[in-house]
C-alpha cells in the first residue's frame, strides 16, 4: 500500500490505498468524488470521462500509482472552476438544451465534449458533424442529438 | 361506449375516458372484440371499390393496457399526500420511479398549475415502498401520468381552497372566492398579499374531513403545456445527482457478486475463500444464492477478488443452446394463420420476421444499497416495483414484510431493466451475510450476461388483398417468455380479469391490450403465442412487444400498398382507422417532404403507431451507400445510417412538451439500435455481448443528423403516456427505409445479426474482464 498524491479539483488530496486501484475507484470510493460514473470499468462507455492536466482520460483504466504530484485531475464537481462564470459554457449548454435525461452518462459526456471542443480549437476549426461522431461515450437514454446541439452551441462560447 | 362514434374524430378520449369505468361494469365491448375474426366474414359485394372495408375495434382500441393501469390504480390512487411548509415549499413524494423519464418535472408542473405556486418552490420526492397502495406503485407501460394526473391535481387543488379559506378568515371574514391565487400567495380584492408559507399553519385542520375539490379549467392553465427543462438539470450537470452508488450510508463498503460462468448456475464450491479474503482490501467473502459476493474497500478490489475467486460450478438450465435453438422452438410454437374465405381472385400476402434477443440493460448496472441486521434491513435502488421489491427482499431474507425499509432512489435509466430488483436481492443477501451494510453494484459484464433480455420472438402477418381493398389481416407473434413477474402482471390481470374474455395468461392480456387494429383491413386479429420455459432472465424492454409487431406489421403495409401499385404514405392516408393517426400521418409527411427526390441507395421510409392513448408518426431517411456503410469505426456497428428524423406525436394533453420531445428522441434511439445495430447472441449456452462496445446499442456515429419531433396541439383534457411511446412508429419508419433504399425487405431483425460478430467475446471465466491500465495512452 503506496501514498498517493496529486490535485482534485484543485486541492492536493493523498490517499493510501494499493497502487494498482484503479483512480475511479480512488476518486469515489475513497475520497468520495462521485460526480465520475460508473458504466463498464473497461475504458469502453466513457461515463468516468474526466481531465488530467486539462485532458480528457478515464480513471477506470489508471492506476493511482501512474497519477504523480504534479498531475491535476477535474472531475464534473470541478469543470465549473476552469471557467469564468457560474458554469462551464458546456454545462449551461447542457442546461440550455435540456439534454440531461437519467444523467447518469452526462458527467462524462460534458467532460469528453469540453475535450473535443478543445481539440478542435487547437487545429484551429469548427467542429464538424465527423467531429461528434468521434464522440464514443455512450447514453443509453438516446439524448444524442441534444448533445449534438449542445456541443455545437457551446463551442462558440469558450 | 357503444354509442360511440369509433371514427376516430379528435378528442374521443376526453369523453371515452370517463365512460370507461361504465364501459367496463355495463358494456361487455371486449366480447364484441373478441369475436373478432369468428364471425366476421368478407365484405359485401355492395362495398363501394376503393373504399377501406371497416375494421372494427381491437381490444386494445376499446379498452388498452392504460386504462387497465388506470382502473387498477383507482382504489387507491387517492392515497398520495401534498404537503406546504412554513417556507412556502411544496412536498410531494411520488408514488413512481424517476429514471430519466422526466415525471418528477412533470408532477412539480402539475402540482404548480394547480395551486398557483412557483415550481421551484414544488420539491417531488420519490416515495418509499408503500404496500398500502398496492398495485398504485409501479412505474411502468407509460402510465404515471395518466394515473396520476388527477389524483395529483386533486391534492393541490384542494390544498389551493384550504389556503384560500384560511386567507379569509385571517383576512378578516372575507368570502375565499373573492380572492386569488397567485404565484405562491393569495392576493385580496385590495390588493393585500398573504404568502403560502403565512397559511401553511393556519390553513392545517386538526380532525381528517372529506372535501369536493374544485380542478381548474383548461383555459386557466399557466405551466402545464408549455416546454419545461428537467428541474434536476443543473445537478445532473455538476455531477450533484446522486444515484444509489453515490449514496453515502455509513459502513455500506463496495460490494460485487462473482457470478457464474454460465446462464444462472450455481456455487458448489469455493476452494479459496481464504485466499481471497487475504487479499488487500478485501473485507468478506461468502457464498450467497446467486453468486459469491465479496466486500472490499474498493470496488476495483472487488472486481480483483471475484476474478481471483476459484468457484466449482453447476451449470444452468440453458445447456448449450445457441439462437437458431430458440427459433426453433419459436417456429414450432407459431400459431397457424386462417385461410379466410377470400373471393377467388384475391391475392394473399404473407410475411415473416424474426426479431433476436437484446438487452435492456440501462447505463447504470443491478446497484443497491443495504443494511441488513438480524431483525430488519434497509435498502437503497432504483427498484420500479418497491412494494414487491420489499416482498421479494423480506421472504428471501427471511424477516417479515414490514421489517424491510424500500429507499427508492432516482435511477440511472431503466427501459423495463429496472422493474426488477435483481441487484437488490444479491444486496441484501450480501449484506445478511456478512452481517454488514454493502453499496453492491453488478458488473457490466455480468449485467450484459446475467442480466435480463427482451426475449427472441416471430411475427406474421397475413393480408389478403382484393383491387382496392385489403379483405382481412391477420398477425401472429410467438416470443420466447417474458418475465412479467415483477407486479405489473398482477395488476393487469387482476384488472382485466373482471372482463368477459377467456382465460388469458399475463402475457396474453399485456400483449392483447397494447395491440391495437391501426387500419381498415377488414377482419382483424391479433394473437401472441409465447413458450413458457423458464431457463432465460427475460423482461420486457420499453414498449414491449410492441417495436417488433409495429415493424411487421408496417413492413406488410409497405408490401400490401405495392402490391396495389400505391404510394406507401398514401396508402396509409387512406386505410388508416384514425383521424388522430391520419393527422400526424399527414405531418410527418409534410414535413419530411415525402416522396422527394433521393440520391442512389438512399430513401425515404415511414410508419405509424398508437398506443397509450397516443397517436404517432414517424418519417426517416436512410442512407445505405456502400461509402456509408463501410465506415470503420474501431470496435463498433456502423452500417447504414439514418441520416433525418421527422416525428409526430399527438399525446392528447402534453405536459410538458419539451420532456415528451426527449422521450420520442430517446425511443427513436432505442429503434435504431432494435431494426439496425443491436442484439445479444445465444451461443452454446451463453450470451456473446459483455460490453458496450459488444452490444452495439445506438452510439454518436449512428446517430442522425437531423432530428426533428413534431408536438401535435393537444387533442384531450387528458395525457396520454410518453416514456415507451417513440419506439414503434420510428422503428417501423427506419425498417421501411432500409427497405426501399436495399429493395430488400429485411426479415431478421437487427438487420446485422447474422452478419458476423464486430468483436472478439470476453472470457466466461472469470466472468468479468479486469480494468486495464493503459487508459494514460489515450490522453491527447
Amino acid at each position: 500500500m503506496g501514498k498517493h498524491t496529486f490535485k482534485v479539483n484543485g486541492e492536493s488530496v493523498t490517499v493510501e490505498v494499493e497502487d494498482d486501484v484503479r483512480l475511479l475507484w480512488a476518486l469515489r470510493d475513497i475520497l468520495g468524488v462521485r460526480g465520475p460514473k460508473y458504466g463498464c470499468g473497461i475504458n469502453v462507455c466513457k461515463a468516468c470521462t474526466s481531465h488530467i492536466n486539462g485532458k480528457a482520460f478515464n480513471p477506470c483504466a489508471v492506476p493511482v500509482g501512474e497519477v504523480g504530484e504534479a498531475d491535476e485531475v477535474t472531475t464534473i464537481e470541478g469543470l465549473a472552476d476552469t471557467a469564468d462564470g457560474d458554469l462551464h459554457p458546456m454545462q449551461q449548454a447542457w442546461i440550455d438544451y435540456d439534454v440531461a435525461q437519467c444523467g447518469y452518462c452526462q458527467p462524462g459526456q460534458i467532460m469528453a465534449a469540453v475535450d473535443l471542443v478543445r481539440r478542435v480549437r487547437a487545429e484551429d476549426r469548427a467542429i464538424t458533424e465527423d467531429d461528434l461522431d468521434t464522440l464514443r461515450n455512450i447514453c443509453r437514454c438516446g439524448t444524442y442529438p441534444r448533445i449534438r446541439e449542445a456541443i455545437k452551441s457551446a463551442s462558440s462560447k469558450m | 361506449m357503444t354509442e360511440d362514434n369509433r371514427g376516430g374524430e379528435p378528442g374521443r378520449r376526453e369523453v371515452g375516458r370517463r365512460r370507461l369505468l361504465g364501459y367496463l361494469v355495463a358494456a361487455p365491448t371486449l366480447a364484441v372484440a373478441v369475436r373478432l375474426g369468428v364471425d366476421m366474414t368478407a365484405p359485401s359485394e355492395a362495398q363501394a371499390a376503393g373504399t377501406p372495408v371497416p375494421t372494427p375495434p381491437l381490444p386494445a382500441d376499446l379498452f388498452d393496457l392504460e386504462d387497465t393501469q388506470n382502473y387498477a390504480a383507482k382504489p387507491t390512487a387517492h392515497l398520495i399526500t401534498l404537503e406546504l411548509r412554513e417556507d412556502g415549499s411544496v412536498h410531494f413524494e411520488l408514488p413512481r420511479m424517476e429514471v430519466g423519464q422526466g415525471i418528477m418535472t412533470s408532477t412539480a408542473m402539475i402540482i404548480a398549475d394547480e395551486l398557483d405556486v412557483p415550481l421551484d418552490q414544488v420539491v417531488v420526492t420519490l416515495a418509499k415502498a408503500r404496500p398500502e397502495l398496492q398495485m398504485n406503485q409501479l412505474t411502468g407501460g407509460s402510465n404515471t401520468t395518466m394515473s396520476t394526473y388527477y389524483p395529483i391535481r386533486t391534492a393541490a387543488a384542494l390544498a389551493r381552497g384550504a389556503l384560500l379559506e384560511a386567507a379569509a378568515l385571517m383576512l378578516g371574514g372575507l368570502k375565499p372566492n373573492s380572492l386569488k391565487t397567485e404565484n405562491g400567495a393569495v392576493i385580496a380584492p385590495d390588493g393585500t398579499r398573504v404568502s403560502y408559507g403565512e397559511l401553511a399553519g393556519k390553513a392545517a385542520v386538526s380532525q381528517t374531513t372529506a372535501k369536493e375539490a374544485e380542478l381548474k379549467s383548461a383555459a386557466e392553465r399557466k405551466v402545464v403545456g408549455t416546454p419545461v427543462g428537467r428541474t434536476d438539470a443543473r445537478d445532473a450537470v455538476t455531477g450533484a445527482k446522486q444515484f444509489a452508488m453515490d449514496l453515502d450510508i455509513p459502513g455500506a463498503l463496495p460490494t460485487m457478486v462473482c457470478k457464474p460462468p454460465t446462464i444462472n448456475g450455481t456455487v458448489r464450491s469455493v476452494r479459496n475463500a481464504a485466499a481471497v479474503r487475504a487479499m488487500p482490501g478485501v473485507a468478506h467473502v461468502a457464498v450467497i444464492a446467486t453468486g459469491v459476493a465479496v466486500r472490499a474497500r474498493t470496488f476495483g478490489q472487488c472486481i480483483d477478488a471475484v476474478r481471483a475467486l476459484d468457484v466449482d460450478w453447476a451449470p444452468g438450465l440453458v445447456g448449450h443452446d445457441s439462437d437458431d435453438d430458440v427459433l426453433a422452438e419459436l417456429k414450432d410454437a407459431e400459431l397457424p394463420l386462417a385461410v379466410p374465405e377470400i373471393p377467388a381472385l384475391a391475392t394473399t400476402v404473407d410475411t415473416s420476421f424474426t426479431f433476436m434477443f437484446s438487452s435492456n440493460a440501462a447505463l447504470e448496472t443491478g446497484c443497491t444499497v443495504a443494511d441488513v441486521t438480524a431483525d430488519s434491513a434497509e435498502v437503497w435502488g432504483g427498484f420500479k416495483a418497491p412494494i414487491v421489491a420489499k416482498q421479494e427482499i423480506a421472504s428471501t431474507l427471511g424477516l417479515p414484510a414490514d421489517a424491510v425499509t424500500v429507499n427508492v432512489v432516482q435511477g440511472g435509466g431503466s427501459f423495463g431493466r429496472k422493474l426488477f430488483q435483481d441487484g437488490g436481492l444479491d444486496a441484501a443477501l450480501a449484506s445478511q451475510a456478512f452481517g454488514a451494510p454493502v453499496r453492491l453494484m453488478w458488473h457490466r459484464a455480468d449485467d450484459c450476461r446475467q442480466g435480463r433480455v427482451h426475449p427472441m420472438s416471430t411475427s406474421r402477418v397475413r393480408a389478403t388483398v382484393l383491387g382496392d381493398q385489403v379483405l382481412s389481416y391477420e398477425q401472429r407473434h410467438t416470443s420466447a417468455r417474458t418475465d412479467f413477474g415483477h407486479g405489473y402482471g398482477e395488476m393487469i390481470s387482476a384488472a382485466a380479469s373482471q372482463l368477459p374474455v377467456g382465460d388469458y395468461s399475463i402475457s396474453q392480456w399485456v400483449y392483447t391490450l397494447t395491440q391495437a387494429a391501426h387500419y381498415n383491413f377488414g377482419p382483424t386479429t391479433s394473437l401472441l403465442n409465447e413458450l413458457t420455459d423458464r431457463r432465460f432472465n427475460t423482461g420486457a424492454m420499453r414498449n414491449i412487444y410492441s417495436p417488433n409487431t409495429a415493424v411487421a406489421r408496417e413492413l406488410t403495409v409497405d408490401k400490401i400498398a405495392a402490391t396495389m401499385g400505391k404510394d406507401p404514405y398514401e396508402f396509409r392516408r387512406t386505410f388508416v382507422r384514425e383521424e388522430r393517426s391520419r393527422a400526424v400521418l399527414d405531418k410527418v409527411a409534410e414535413v419530411g417532404r415525402w416522396g422527394r427526390d433521393m440520391p442512389p441507395h438512399h430513401a425515404q421510409g415511414i410508419g405509424i403507431h398508437n398506443e397509450y392513448h397516443a397517436y404517432t408518426a414517424c418519417l426517416m431517411e436512410i442512407d445505405t451507400s456502400p461509402a456509408t456503410v463501410n465506415r470503420k469505426v474501431r470496435q463498433a456497428v456502423t452500417g447504414p445510417r439514418v441520416t433525418k428524423v421527422v416525428f409526430a406525436v399527438d399525446i392528447g394533453l402534453a405536459v410538458n412538451p419539451k420532456g415528451l420531445e426527449a422521450q420520442m428522441m430517446g425511443g427513436i434511439m432505442d429503434a435504431l439500435a432494435i431494426v439496425l445495430t443491436s442484439s445479444v447472441h445465444l451461443k452454446d449456452g451463453n450470451f456473446l455481448e459483455a460490453s458496450w462496445d459488444n452490444y452495439a446499442y445506438t452510439r454518436q456515429w449512428n446517430v442522425p443528423f437531423d432530428v426533428e419531433v413534431i408536438v401535435m396541439p393537444s387533442t384531450s383534457e387528458d395525457p396520454g403516456g410518453a416514456g415507451e411511446l417513440g419506439v414503434a412508429a420510428a422503428a417501423s419508419a427506419a425498417a421501411n427505409a432500409y427497405a426501399r433504399a436495399t429493395g430488400t425487405t429485411p426479415t431478421v431483425f437487427p438487420i446485422n445479426h447474422n452478419s458476423g460478430l464486430h468483436f472478439e467475446p470476453y472470457p466466461y471465466s472469470p466472468p468479468i474482464p479486469q480494468s486495464p491500465t493503459n487508459g494514460l495512452d489515450y490522453v491527447r
